[in-house]
């Protein structure tokens, strides 16, 4: 049995961090996610980890990845805006692989939005929102005990796969308080970056003849290596030449979407039988298994996909599904993001039908229920 | 005996990518002198650039190096000294670099006074974009944004960074190559946030467009131009028009370093916990 504690969910992604070992927090204030810092500042220091506070976000983003490349699992935490000035730095992550996790607890609105509220409308940048093609992992709890171990898996997936693990929640979830088990340690696999055994002479950093991921070394451990933002080869000194720069583009994507079967996670809730299914995440999700259980009361045959993992999309499952139901349903705080992704995978098999919220309240139950009721 | 530069030097990874006449090799081997002067270990040392002509100098260079985005040098710099607060961070950077784009990050490490030390390599233009003015042009010189004279106003940048807070501030010139070797090596031996300004040249997208008929041209006017700050201080005004200091401008010892206040923090409340439990 581990510690029981009541926990917001800001604070549940700081805890699920601390397991997983991160010693490094980059960030700068931005509501709804400050409490992962404000925590982080408190707890970091106490157990000698590394606590910065930045000029900005973008200054943030950098920090976090220069702390992992030093060897640090290494976290930072932003909402809309923040997360916007990340992007650029994100990519450079991406595309150099080193390993790192970005909280993005979702407010409402393009720009300044509604601060305070709950928003799902970030769900299309968490995928696209670096310029160019790049791998992304993102992953999208809806419980504040999911936060904490959905905070614990994506640090391991950016360490196993060496890239940014993207972890997107919504306001409500972040900072509502639920009862919590923090497992004691060991309970949940912690999983370590691959260093090289090589000697360092012979170390390249970017060298894929082993496998998609390979081995990082950390700087100063005497394996001496360059780190570009340009495309790069195996050795990591900048190339400009074709076919080097295709091929290493689709190594990265392969990294991610070739291991979709130990990335992409979902609950499914009573859908073995159903008519409708719901397809919703985070608090949408939440109210989307409510609904579930008021549909089935009155004998109507619904029920939910609710994924943890969104990106990469969990294409097979949607695929699956919409050959057995009669429509699903998107609920998203959103004026229709994810439902395009729904719909591509549907290949207009079964009915698709959006709810959509933007008014800085949550999808209810009630609201998907009479959707249920309308397409069943 | 000459100078071994190759023991610095990746194999395979030369000629730079710089110009004719570019001034920044002259700046490059005063760093490999710098390093083998203070006898750095190269395992110990994070070289990191942002984006532009100066900032592809880490990849000629056997040590740990980082070539990030453009005018992050600073935000990564931060995080690998925290992370690690024993070891030898260094940045380069250009003049946009550092001052337009990555201005906010320059103030605020200089703010902060954390250990590293940043060479900023200004030679007054965009360089590899083509000759786009930067905040240091001078007004009314030509760039091809400017392209009636300049008339943004410059950036001192050793004023900038004294003001927002560095502990060691200096400026240095191509031309004058042995001083910039005392001036990195008294950078990298200080405590705190070090920067040195490094007057550059670049004749093809600058010089060029600016009445310097050649590379050599744009050496002579740093050697007619910039006085040592102890020559230039004892001057009557009239004489340094047109002049400007270089030399170590500003040093602050003792001041509160950023990385040694922090882990100083994570000690003290280590012995709070420590007596805690034995209280009990």
């Amino acid at each position: 049995m581990g510690k029981i504690k009541l926990l917001q969910g800001n604070e549940a992604c700081a805890e699920g961090a601390l397991y997983a070992g991160c010693t490094f927090f980059g960030g700068y204030p931005i509501t709804p996610s400050t409490e992962v810092a404000e925590f982080m500042a408190r707890r970091l220091p106490q157990i000698g980890g590394a606590f910065l506070q930045m000029e900005d976000e973008i200054a943030a983003m950098a920090a976090v990845i220069g702390g992992s490349l030093a060897g640090s699992k290494a976290l930072t935490a932003t909402s809309g805006p923040g997360f916007s000035l990340k992007q650029e730095n994100m990519g450079f992550a991406m595309l150099t692989e080193i390993p790192c996790v970005i909280v993005n607890v979702m407010r409402g609105g393009p720009s300044t939005g509604v601060p305070t509220g709950p928003g799902q409308s970030d769900i299309m940048q968490c995928k696209w929102g670096t310029h160019g093609d790049h791998p992304v992992i993102c992953l999208t709890p809806a419980y504040v005990q999911e936060i904490f171990t959905e905070t614990v898996r994506a640090f391991n997936l950016s360490e196993k796969y060496r890239t940014p693990v993207i972890i997107a929640f919504d306001e409500i979830v972040g900072h509502m308080r639920e009862r919590i088990e923090i497992p004691d340690p060991g309970v949940l696999p912690v999983v370590n970056r691959t260093k090289p055994t090589c000697p360092p002479s012979e170390y390249l950093p970017y060298d894929d003849s082993k496998g998609d991921v390979p081995p990082m070394a950390n700087f100063f451990e005497g394996y001496r290596y360059h780190v570009t933002g340009l495309n790069h080869g195996t050795d990591g000194f900048p190339v400009n030449a074709s076919p080097r720069i295709h091929t290493d583009e689709l190594r990265l994507i392969r990294k991610v979407e070739g291991n979709k079967k130990d990335i992409v996670k979902f609950e499914e809730y009573q859908l073995a039988d159903a008519e409708v299914a719901i397809f919703a995440y985070g608090v949408s999700g939440r109210s989307a298994k409510t609904a579930v259980e008021a549909a089935r009361k009155e004998g109507i045959k619904a029920g939910l996909f609710r994924p943890l993992t969104i990106w990469p999309f969990p294409e097979e499952q949607v695929a699956a599904l919409s050959k057995r139901v009669k429509a699903i349903i998107v609920p998203e705080l959103s004026l229709g993001q994810i439902i395009f992704e729904v719909d591509r995978c549907s290949k207009g098999r079964c009915g698709i039908e959006g709810i959509y919220r933007v008014d800085g309240d949550p999808i209810t139950p009630a609201q998907i229920l009479a959707k249920v009721k309308e397409v069943k | 005996m000459a100078f071994n530069y190759d023991q610095y030097i990746r194999g395979g990874k030369l000629p730079h990518i710089w110009c004719p006449g570019c001034t920044y090799g002259i700046v490059f081997k005063s760093l490999l002198r710098v390093v083998d002067t203070l006898k750095l270990n190269r395992d110990d040392i994070a070289l990191v650039s942002g984006i532009g002509c100066a900032s592809r100098l880490p990849g000629y260079v056997d040590f740990n190096t980082l070539h990030t985005t453009h005018g992050r040098a600073l935000g990564f710099a931060t995080g690998i000294k925290m992370a690690k607060p024993d070891k030898h961070v260094l940045v380069v950077s250009g003049d946009g670099d550092a001052t337009a784009i990555g201005g906010n990050h320059f103030i605020h490490a200089c703010r902060r006074n954390i250990d590293i030390t940043v060479l900023v390599f200004n030679n007054y233009i965009y360089g590899m974009t083509g000759g786009q003015y930067s905040p240091t042009t001078p007004l009314g010189h030509m760039a091809t944004t400017m392209p009636y004279g300049n008339i943004d106003p410059s950036f001192n940048i050793p004023e900038l960074a004294k003001g927002a807070g560095a502990s060691f501030v200096a400026r240095g010139t191509a031309y004058h190559a042995a001083g910039l070797d005392r001036l990195i090596v008294e950078a990298i031996q200080h405590k705190g946030l070090s920067v040195v300004e490094i007057i550059n040249a670049c004749p093809t997208t600058h010089g060029r467009r600016n009445k310097f008929k050649s590379p050599t041209d744009q050496l002579l006017w740093m050697k007619d131009t910039f006085l040592p700050a102890v020559a230039f201080e004892k001057l009557p005004p009239e004489k340094t028009a047109g002049k400007l200091p270089m030399g170590v401008l500003y040093k602050k010892e003792g001041l509160p370093e950023y990385c040694e206040t922090y882990y100083g923090l994570v000690e003290r409340l280590k012995k709070q916990k420590e007596g805690r439990a034995q209280e009990r």
